[in-house]
Parts: structure tokens; sequence; C-alpha cells
């Protein structure tokens, strides 16, 4: 897909896809960038002007020890600095499960961006809802590894509870990929037969609701 | 500062250095200054390290705090007590390594190692300046390191960098000179001084000025006002540690003895302490190069002087990629301003980089040895390099 760069490493299937639907070249802000994977591999390949918002210290550091612009804090606080559509493209990976307000959140993304790429576990799938059903514990998987106590997965989205929330909140799905992937392992594939109930991911292309 | 500086324990060293010096602005046009005085010639006493590339490039000019030198790495003799005051960051190998990036530091204007200050000869009368040294703002000392970097054959730097009043001048030179600077780095610093930060340092002031040695500043070639500069620094010192610093390093450990002495004996360790640093201060410092570079300081405010009181408006003229540093302990420079710094940054789409670093060390962290910066500012600078190349 892409010219082998020795300095390229892969990144993980669900990474990938949002990578894909990225400009080269583009303005993209990257929050909740963990150690800068995404952001990293948009601005090697895809020559993309890239920024990256994260909490943690060690992480931050490690981003900027490799070389890439990161701010250190809250992305809740962090995004409302940006002048409207500073970016062409605001992601936000694997997170919004973990965010207080996220209309809010999703009204100051679609703000500064563009275009937005979200993207979240899936809690109808099949494994989660056989789980709940069968062992009436609160569902663990490799996706949400965490137990009730410990877990920083305070939201339960699905796949068609977001594509509600997007007519509720008015905002546009100009794509979508139901996704199957493993939390931390690299391989992955697309969803197309029963996405609902077979995919792992969701990630949505998402921007400003033309007719609001 | 000086009081951290070991010798590197891997033993990796610029080695043996050189300090120099530079002339300019003569007398009768002189340096016209930002508060109205003219001073001329003024000489800066500068070190460089490492080696400047064919382009012209790899430049690095390293900003010192209050009482700092142009010594920043390596040493003078073999048998120094000490390596220059930021060895541990600057040398083959470093976070600023010598071996990639040639070097530059040089003593501030209104200090007293080497540069002209209020107790260099004031050439109308071959003595002292003394209460006559005008007062020199930020901006004057960034202004006198442009003359020195250009005098040095040097268009673009690679970065500016440096901590507290170091980064003061590191966010002037961002502003001032925009298409000087391709990348800066400010260390536990601010845009401007708190009413706090100005409170202790005007205690600091009045702690020289009570000093009757002072003389209203007339005081060379006498008895100098050791006790001033001396509470003065002590004064100083506290706001550069943290509560939990001097906790651990100290408590209420006693200093040679069993038991209190029930006078006014240094009886606490911290006591001692601070006693031994303001003495040591003394044998190395000017009181009055101390009241201009403090006042400097304080009337340092980067909104103020290039934005009509607004920073995002004065950093709308930088160009940079900024490195902003916090520590967590600083509660001299505490990290809401750097992130005022950051948010009027991100405001004009400049390219920034933010952390916090966790140390309990107070202000005085960015001084200390910290594999987290260091690694910081080699992935910042090599990012930079590769951008500009």
């Amino acid at each position: 897909m892409y010219a082998k760069k020795s300095n390229d490493k892969k990144i993980r299937f669900d990474l990938e896809t949002i990578a894909s639907w990225v400009e080269p070249g583009a303005c993209v802000l990257d929050l909740g960038c963990g150690d800068g994977r995404l952001l990293e591999f948009l601005m090697t390949r895809k020559e993309v002007k890239g920024t990256g918002i994260e909490q943690r210290e060690d992480l931050v550091a490690r981003c900027v020890e490799k070389g890439l612009p990161v701010i250190q804090g809250d992305i809740n606080r962090e995004i409302v600095d940006y002048p409207d559509n500073a970016f062409d493209y605001v992601i936000v990976s694997r997170t919004l499960q973990q965010v207080y307000d996220p209309p809010g959140l999703l009204r100051e993304i679609l703000r500064i961006g563009k275009k937005a790429v979200v993207s979240f576990p899936n809690f109808s799938y099949w494994r989660i809802r056989l789980q709940l059903l069968f062992t009436g514990n609160a569902p663990v998987t490799p996706q949400l590894p965490y137990q009730w106590y410990d877990t920083p997965n305070i939201r339960v989205i699905t796949l068609k509870d977001f594509r509600r929330f997007s007519g509720r909140l008015g905002f546009e799905i100009f794509r979508e990929e139901a996704v199957q992937a493993n939390g931390r392992s690299i391989g992955g594939r697309t969803v197309r037969f029963m996405p609902d109930l077979r995919a792992t991911y969701g990630i949505y292309l998402i921007g400003k609701d033309k007719s609001s | 500062m000086s009081e951290y500086i070991e010798h590197d324990r891997q033993g990796v060293s610029v080695g043996l250095v050189e300090e120099r010096s530079f002339t300019f602005a003569a007398p009768p046009d002189g340096m016209l200054l930002e508060g109205g005085g003219r001073l001329g010639p003024v000489t800066l006493a500068y070190e460089t390290y490492g080696e400047l590339n064919t382009d012209g490039t790899n430049a690095v000019l390293v900003c010192h705090a209050l009482s700092g030198d142009a010594h920043v790495a390596g040493y003078h003799q073999e048998d120094d007590e000490k390596p220059g005051w930021w060895d541990i960051m600057v040398g083959p190998g470093k976070g600023i390594d010598t071996d990639r990036y040639f070097v530059i530091c040089s003593n501030i204007l209104g200090s007293c190692m080497g540069s002209t200050g209020p107790s260099s000869p004031n050439p109308a009368t071959g003595k002292p300046f003394g209460p006559d040294f005008p007062v020199v703002t930020i901006g004057d000392m960034v202004r006198a390191q442009k003359a020195l970097v250009e005098h040095l054959g040097i268009r673009r730097l690679l970065s500016v960098i440096g901590g507290s009043i170091g980064g003061m001048q590191v966010l002037e030179w961002s502003v001032r000179y925009p298409e000087m600077v391709a990348s800066a780095v400010p260390l536990a610093t601010t845009t401007r001084h708190s009413a706090l930060a100005i409170a202790f340092n005007e205690v600091a002031r009045q702690a020289i000025m009570a000093d009757p040695a002072w003389q209203g500043g007339r005081y060379y070639g006498g008895p100098r006002p050791d006790h001033g500069l001396a509470v003065a620094r002590m004064i100083g010192h506290v706001t550069y540690l943290s509560d939990d610093s001097m906790r651990h390093k100290f408590g209420r450990r006693l200093q040679d003895r069993e038991d209190f002495s029930y006078n006014f004996d240094a009886d606490f360790q911290v006591e001692s302490y601070i006693r031994y640093q303001g003495r040591k201060f003394v044998d190395r410092f000017d009181a009055n190069s101390f009241l201009y570079i403090t006042k400097a300081a304080d009337y340092f405010d980067l909104g103020r002087s290039h934005g009509g009181g607004s920073i995002t408006r004065a950093f709308s003229k930088a160009g940079a990629r900024f490195l902003v540093v916090s520590f967590t302990s600083d509660w001299l420079y505490p990290t809401y301003q750097s992130k005022e710094m950051v948010r009027a940054l991100k405001r004009c789409g400049l390219d920034v980089s933010f952390c916090e670093i966790e140390a309990r060390w107070g202000h005085d962290a960015f001084l200390l040895p910290s594999p987290r910066l260091t690694e910081l500012l080699k992935g910042f600078l090599s990012r930079v390099r590769q951008k500009i190349e």
C-alpha cells in the first residue's frame, strides 16, 4: 500500500484505517494520542502537519522524544484554545468511551476541525452480549479488558447508538467502517456482514451537518 | 545555581574550554537602551562548544538565569573543582549534543561575570558605574546577544534554550527576531512575573539596599554589602526549592547538636544551609548586578512590550517551533503560567510541544539531572534540525 521506509513501523489495523481516510498533507489533531503511533505514521507516511494532546507525562515525553509535537493536558480543556476550523481532521481514537461529556467534546471537535474521525469499542459485539447474558458479569473483553471497578471506560457505546447520536447532535456521518481487531495486536479486518454484532470497533468520519 | 554542579559521573565532557569576549556599540553612538539610557562600548563574555557547520545551521544559543555565566559546560583548567553550570545537559552525546550542535552561551548584559554591568568601569569616569549604570531590560540583553550571534556569522539559530530568566530571553528572542529563531525552548519560565515573584525580588533588593555598606550603590573600593547580598540570595534560594524537597533534604534535623541552643545560632540544618548559600554567593556575585537583573526580570512582560498587552498578539510575531517545559513543584513559575504561554502559542497556530515534568525539586529542577528533560531536548532538537535541513 505504501512505500516501505526503514524507520516506519506497522500500526494497528484500526489506526491504518483511520490513516487511510486522511488526505496527505492535511493538518491533523490527535486527541489522546498516547505514545504517538498514529501521529508518527501520519507524519512520516502522509506528511501531515500533526499535533497531539495527551494527558500522561511519560507518553507525552515519548512522543516529543520521537520528534512529535505533543501537548500535555486534558483533551476537554486543551481543545477550547484552538480557533474555528484550525484542523482538517481531529482524531479521537478509542477515547470517546472515556469522555465525561461526549456531546460537548464532539461539538468542540467539529468547531475546531473541518472533519473528525471517531473510533470506539462496539458494545454490541456478540461476545459482550453473550457474556452478560450467560455469566451475568459485567463483560471483560480484549477490547475492554477492565473490571467494573478499575475501568477508565465510563460510557458504553454501540454502533447503532452512535448513528442515532449523529441525528440528535446534528452531525453528518460521511464514512463508517466496522472493524474486527484485538485490543493491542496489529491484525484486524473490516466487517461487512452484520457489523453491529460482529465488529469490535466502529470508526466514523464525521463532519458538520450542512442543514444545521 | 552552582550548588548542584558536579563532575559528570561517566566522565563525559566537552573538555577544556575558553572564555572569550566581544565588544561592540562603541561610543559616541553606543547602544540605546529600552529604558532610555545609552551604553557603550558593550562587552559580552561568551563561550562556544562544538563546531559550526559550513551552512551555519547548527547553532544553539543557551541563555543563563539570574546568577549564571557564559561557562555552561566543560572546564577552564584541568583541575577545576566544578565544570560549567549546565554540564549535565551540554556535551558530547548529551541533551544538547556538542558533537552535533555549535553551542553558544554568553553572560547577560548587566551581570558581573565578564559582560558589561554596574561593576564595569564607566568610560566617562574610569570608575565602576555603580548606580549610574543604566537600567537594562531582558530586551536589551537579547539585543546584545543578537549582536554577538551576528558577529559569529550566524544568520539563524537552530534553537534558543534557557530556564527561568534565561527562559524569558528565549521568549524575547522568539518574538523580537523571529527570522533568526528556528526553535525555542523556554524552561520553568513565564511571560511575566506574578506579584508573588516581584514581591520576593523586592524583599531581596531591600535586603541589599538596607545594608549600610551598600552606600547607594557606590561601594566599589570599600567594604561591599555582603550581608545584604547574602540575605538576598537566601531569600531567592528558598523560592527555588519546594516544601517537599526541603522536607526531604532537611526536615527539622539539627546541625551539629543534640538539642536547641535557645539562642540565635543556626540550630536547624536548613538554617545552616541557607547561611552557607548566602556566604558562598557573595564571593562570586556583585550586589548591584543582582539589583539590575532582578529588576529586568520584574519589568519583563512579553505581552506588554510586543503585543499591546496580549501574549497571543505577541506570539503572533513568532515563527519558531516551541518546546515548553514546566515542573510540578515549581511554585515561583507555576505550571499555569507555562500553560498560558502554550494556549497563546496554540491560538497563533504555532508548532508547540508542552510537558510538565514531575519533579520535587521546585524551580531549580531544570538545573538538576533529569533523564526526561535530556531526552525531550534531544528528540526535539533532532526534529527541528531535520525540518530545516
